[in-house]
């Protein structure tokens, strides 16, 4: 396997608060990665540097062997549409919008036309149980609904890469499973590389390999083997 | 807990007698269930037997004589060895775990690591159950959840430990 998106030596600062102290990490093409941590210790900010939303103040980001971090904002935002996708903890569908146009927004932002757009995000709520609620919105929905509808507009694009911040954490434990199924077995079948934030040991386990950050470092215990 | 090697890690620390072997044993691993002498002299005898602690002196008295235990190369490879390697990872777990680190701060062994290794061999028999849940049907899945939240407190406390461990090497050694 070959390594997709790396994080080498990477430091970030909010203001004079050091959140990232020297981060490395390697993520290989169509694996699941769970980045753990203690809340404070950096992990989410070593998710949004991977992902191009902040830039490191020093240290290199590669994606397919290129420098997101060199990246003018311009192209950092093509990446993050067309490339990854992104599973936030709360969702964040947009309320105004149904729930099949908020899955299809990957889509019509990237510059599919509205008619082939929505049938492929419709296509999505079968695949993860949520037939026939396609044109409530945000609110019509309880918490797994809507973080399953988020998930599948984070993978409706078919992304290189899915980022997933806590994707669980506002779920009870079966639901927070049940959409970790749904993930884990999407992104299986799609080849998606996954990079999962979570503080939660069972939701980890969904995983390939877990790194842990600890004071803005990464820590990669050594693979046991299978 | 397994004793043996808790005494071999307490005499790393020091040679010492039967006696203060198990007043720091009950101090620190006891937990209201003392170490009953008996045990300690017979667990000392095998150790002695297999290579892993030598008597240093003996001091008459009128009593019972005292002799001075000292560990020997082996039983600190010994100890290394245990403290080093994960514990399998199953329920009920805690006082071995617990044993391991108190006696890592005593002796100034790097805890924090061991705790890295042990929560990486959790993880990965975690790894192992949530793939037997997604894999199996309902009652394959009742019994790895059953393991897998065991596991989950475990890996708790491996934090709150983790978290704890400048204090408690205070405690320990003071």
């Amino acid at each position: 396997m070959s390594v997709v998106l790396e994080a080498r030596d990477v430091t970030f600062s909010f203001g004079q608060t050091p959140a990232l102290r020297g981060a490395s990490v390697a993520v290989e093409a169509g694996e699941i990665l769970a980045v753990m941590g203690p809340s404070g210790s950096g992990k989410s900010t070593l998710l949004h540097c991977l992902a191009g939303i902040l830039v490191p103040s020093s240290g290199e980001v590669l994606f397919d062997g290129a420098r997101v971090d060199a990246m003018p904002e311009t192209q950092r935002s093509s990446l993050r549409r067309d490339r990854f996708g992104f599973v936030f903890q709360f969702g964040q569908l947009v309320p105004e919008l149904t729930a099949v146009e908020n899955v299809a927004l990957p889509l019509l932002l990237s510059g599919v036309h509205r008619k082939q757009a929505l049938p492929r995000a419709g296509a999505w709520f079968a695949r993860l149980g949520l037939d026939g609620l396609e044109q409530r919105r945000s609110g019509e929905l309880s918490g797994g609904q809507a973080q399953r509808v988020a998930l599948a507009r984070g993978l409706v694009a078919e992304p290189q890469v899915l980022f997933a911040d806590e994707p669980t954490g506002a779920l009870d434990s079966l639901t927070g499973e049940h959409v970790m199924d749904l993930l884990v077995s999407a992104a299986r079948e799609q080849g998606t590389t996954v990079i999962l934030v979570t503080h939660e040991a069972r939701i980890a386990a969904y995983a390939d390999r877990e790194v842990m950050v600890r004071d803005g470092r990464v820590n990669a215990p050594d693979r046991i083997a299978s | 807990m397994s004793v043996p090697l808790t005494l071999l890690g307490l005499l790393e620390r020091e040679p010492s007698h039967g006696y203060d072997l198990k007043r720091d044993y009950d101090a620190f691993f006891g937990r209201g269930k003392p170490l009953p002498f008996g045990q300690v002299y017979s667990t000392l005898s095998r150790l002695a037997r297999d290579g892993k602690v030598v008597i240093s002196d003996v001091a008459p008295g009128s009593g019972p004589d005292r002799k001075r235990y000292v560990i020997t190369d082996v039983g600190a490879t010994e100890v290394e060895q245990w403290l080093t390697q994960p514990v399998d990872p199953e329920p009920h777990l805690q006082t071995v775990l617990f044993a391991k680190v108190v006696l890592a701060l005593m002796l100034d062994r790097p805890a924090a690591e061991y705790l890295d290794t042990q929560r990486s061999a959790h993880l990965h028999r975690m790894r192992e159950l949530t793939e037997i849940k997604r894999a199996g049907n309902l009652v394959d899945a009742l019994l790895a959840d059953h393991g897998l939240y065991h596991l989950e407190a475990d890996l708790r406390w491996i934090e709150m430990t983790g978290a704890r461990l400048d204090a408690l090497r205070k405690e320990v050694r003071p």
